[in-house]
Formats: structure tokens, sequence, C-alpha cells
């Protein structure tokens, strides 16, 4: 009985996951296709972009502070006195390589991912995306490419700016709360912080704001019933975005390379 | 001409279209008629390419358009208006970017022929000077009538009206008939009509089908229809509670 279950389980999962990848195709197809949508592209760079900069400020700064806290004890405890300056690389390498990536993906896809799927839902229900079709726009072209796009580029762009607060952050909470010697702290980060480790956190912020736009679409372009409907695509999009930077994240980080 | 040959379509289970035949002529209006939930906007997004059938054929001018894929579609959408039974019109942009729509991917007039036509087809649908307002700042009857201008501003050879005078007050509505008679013996536009409303019916009508069932159960001018001996027309043109339409 159990067995019966878990096959239609799995071909809705291998159906679900089938939309998302044609989707993606044709979304990374029609990047290179004209007319471009650049009003709607720039508009989203700013919903996304600039939009998000309070959030972002606000989680990175207490990411950081929370991390600086955290690696203090932790080499205040177990190596000893005098050895929490050397906290500065590690807490920067852990906040440009997974924690500030990890959570500006998180923010955006609570707040754009959701917010793309409400507005292409209602679009789909109140049959504005068919209007779309009947005057000869492609809604994957007029819809889908320039958020994908705006997603994509927008990304990385929050996560250096939210690296740069996180570390700003876990620097003066070290070194003035906490006593850390700015010296050696600063001379350790700029020793062995490389711009890889950087760079590496943008790609994966890249990857995230691909996932979340093309989630986000997905649900909003597939929702019906009303309301209600719009509802659903709205905590499916958070639920599966967010799970999914999780899980690819793990991936990405076992597949790039810790230095080049 | 516009030609449907047996479509069928079904959501999930439940069957809409069983069988649909029809015949519509170039420069003819023909209006459907049918229950609520009967499949007649669904045959219209057919028509569109909007919806796929399971089964069946529609052709337009002798081209099969239910091959046809994206990009075709696209090419044949430029002979297709629309006007949606909710006007469907984009809640983010103004009256006047709504109505431009479809000249700027249509057409190439410059800004200006654009803007001058815009306001050509707000006029002929009794709105004037209303094109930076948004959607959300006009009354259902408005926004049907913009929806409208939408969809005839670009010239199209066939226009799909989805219950044109749901919503509007009987003025108005038959204000939308004249247009709708208008744009016939101006620019011999092929009309098909989705509608419950019977006097709109009579008055812009070439010819009238009746949806049933998933099926075109009978054809004919309205004189032919208001004559017609079958039951169930005679129940649904006089708007009977009681019938072979409710009674089975």
């Amino acid at each position: 009985m159990k067995r019966r279950h878990r096959v239609p389980l799995l071909l809705g999962a291998l159906y679900q996951l089938g939309e998302v990848g044609i989707l993606l195709g044709k979304t990374l197809r029609n990047i290179f296709r004209r007319p471009f949508e650049k009003r709607i592209f720039i508009q989203q760079i700013e919903e996304i972009g600039a939009g998000s900069l309070p959030v972002i400020s606000l989680t990175a700064a207490f990411g950081g502070l929370v991390f600086a806290l955290q690696t203090y004890i932790g080499f205040h405890r177990y190596i000893g006195v005098g050895s929490e300056a050397y906290g500065g690389p590690v807490i920067s390498l852990s906040l440009v390589k997974e924690l500030i990536p990890i959570l500006v993906g998180l923010m955006v896809s609570g707040r754009v991912g959701s917010a793309m799927a409400a507005e292409i839902g209602t679009m789909r229900i109140t049959e504005q995306v068919d209007a779309l079709i009947s005057l000869g726009a492609d809604p994957n072209r007029y819809l889908v490419v320039p958020r994908t796009l705006a997603s994509v580029l927008m990304l990385p762009c929050l996560t250096l700016y939210g690296d740069i607060i996180g570390i700003a952050c876990a620097f003066v909470y070290s070194t003035v709360i906490m006593g850390v010697n700015r010296i050696i702290y600063l001379r350790n980060t700029l020793l062995y912080l490389e711009i890889w480790d950087v760079a590496s956190g943008l790609i994966k912020a890249a990857v995230f704001g691909l996932l979340i736009a093309v989630i986000g679409c997905w649900q909003g372009l597939k929702t019906e019933g009303g309301a209600e409907g719009v509802g659903r695509a709205t905590t499916r999009t958070v639920v599966i975005a967010s799970i999914t930077i999780l899980i690819v994240n793990f991936f990405l980080s076992r597949a790039l390379p810790s230095t080049i | 001409m516009i030609k449907i040959v047996d479509l069928h379509k079904s959501f999930g289970k439940t069957p809409v279209l069983r069988g649909v035949d029809l015949e519509i002529e170039a420069g003819e209006t023909m209006v459907v008629i049918g229950q609520s939930g009967s499949g007649k906007s669904v045959l219209l997004k057919h028509l569109m390419g909007i919806l796929k059938p399971d089964k069946g054929k529609i052709m337009i001018d002798g081209l099969e358009i239910t091959r046809l894929g994206e990009e075709g579609l696209q090419r044949i959408s430029r002979k297709f208006g629309m006007l949606f039974q909710s006007a469907a019109l984009f809640d983010s942009l103004t009256v006047g970017e709504n109505v431009s729509f479809g000249l700027e991917r249509y057409t190439d007039y410059s800004p200006a022929e654009i803007g001058r036509i815009v306001a050509e087809s707000l006029t002929e649908v009794g709105l004037e000077g209303i094109e930076g307002l948004m959607p959300y700042e006009l009354s259902g009857g408005m926004r049907k009538r913009v929806g409208l201008a939408r969809a005839i501003a670009y010239g199209p050879e066939i226009i799909l009206y989805d219950e044109p005078s749901t919503g509007i007050d009987p003025i108005r509505a038959d204000s939308i008939n004249d247009l709708i008679n208008d744009l016939k013996r101006d620019l011999r536009v092929t009309s098909v009509v989705i509608t419950h409303d019977m006097v709109s019916s009579y008055k812009v009508a070439d010819r009238i089908a009746m949806l049933y069932e998933g099926r075109i159960i009978e054809i004919g001018t309205p004189a032919e229809i208001q004559a017609s001996s079958n039951p169930i027309i005679q129940q649904f043109i006089h708007g009977r509670a009681r019938g072979p339409i409710t009674d089975r």
C-alpha cells in the first residue's frame, strides 16, 4: 500500500522538476532573442537591488556580529587568550563564502521570489498572461527573462554589499567591543582572505538568483484558483527556493575549488 | 475564414469541448451563445492559440493553427484582437500603455503616430483623454472599453469578444454593439462574440451558434434561431428557469 503512494509522489516530483527544467531552458534561450524588455528589466533591477538593501544591511550586519561573537568565544576558550585576533580570516572566509550568500539568497527569495510569484500569479488568474499572448508578447520573454536576468545580476551585487557590511561589523565588534588587537586582526584577514573566496561567494549568489527567479516565475505561471492559488504560489516559492538554495549551496561548496 | 473541426478539450477528467464543428466566413459576425461553464471562453482561447486542443483542428484562412509552434502562433496573433471577459488590462501599465501595447509590437509606427492611434481608439470607445490613468482608477465598464480599444488599436482582421456587454450599463452595452457593427461594416472585420445577452446577440449577429454539452447544437441567423423548434434553444433564448436544460 505504502509503495503505491510513493510512486505517484516520485512521479510528481520528477514532473515538477521537468517543468522547472523546461522553463529554465526556454528562459536561457530567450535571453539572446529580441525584443528585450528593457523597461521591466530596469524596474526589476531597482526592485531586487535597491529594494533589498535595508533587509540585506540588517541581516549581514547581525550575521557578522553573531559570527564575530561566537568566533571570539571559540578562539578564547579552545586556543587561548590572545588567539582571538586570528579569528579575523576565519570570520571573513565564512562570511564571504557561505553565510552572506545564503542569507542574501534566503532574504531575496522571501522578499522578491514571493513577489514574482504573486505578481505573475495574479496576472495569470486575471487573464493578463493570456492578454500578453493575444498581443504578440511571449510571456516568457516579457515576464521571465527580465526578472531572471535582473536577479542573476543583482544577487552578486547584494552579496558583495553584504560581505562588506558583515566583515565591517565583525571587525568593529571584535576590536572595539571585545578588545582584539586590530592590527593583527586586519593583517591576518588581508593575508589569508583571497579574491577567489569572495568570487566563489558571488558565483553562488548568481546561481541563487537564477533559482529564485525561475522558481518564482514558474510558480506564478502555474497559479490556478483565485486569491487562494496566489497565496499558495507565494508560499511554495519561498519554501522551494529556500530549500533549493540550501541544497545547491552544499553542492556548489563541494564543486567550487577552495582556492585557485 | 475560420474553420473549426471536431474540436475536443478536457481539463483533467472533465470534458469541456466534445467535438465542436463551426465555420465562420470572412467579414461575418458569429455569436456563440451557451450557458455559463459551457466552454464558450475555452473555444475562444483555442482560436487565439492560448489553449491547445486534445483533438481536432482550427484553420484560419487555410492555415492549421493547432499545429503551429510558439513562433508561428505569435506571427498569426497579429490577425487577432481579443476583448477579454475581465478586460485583462495590465495592472502595471497606464491606459495609454495598455492600448499601445499591440501597436508597439505589431507595427513600425513612430511614438507620435502610436499616440495618435491610441487617442483615436479611446475616442472610439467613448473614453477621451484618459491615457495617463492607471487601470485601478477605472470602473469595471471603463476597463472593459479600454480592453476593447486595446483590441482594435492595431487593426486586426478578426476580433474575438468574450462577453462584451457584461458589467456595462445597457446604454454603454448598446454602444459597444454599434461599435462591433461599425467595425464589420467599415473594416470588414470578422467577429466572434461570446455572450449570454440575447439583445446584443440579435443586434450584432449575422449568425448565432448555440454551444451545449460541448457541441454546437444549432446554428442559424437570428430569425432562424428565434424560430427554432429545439426546446433547448427556446429555453435558453427566452431565459426560462424550467425546461430541458434545467430538468435533466
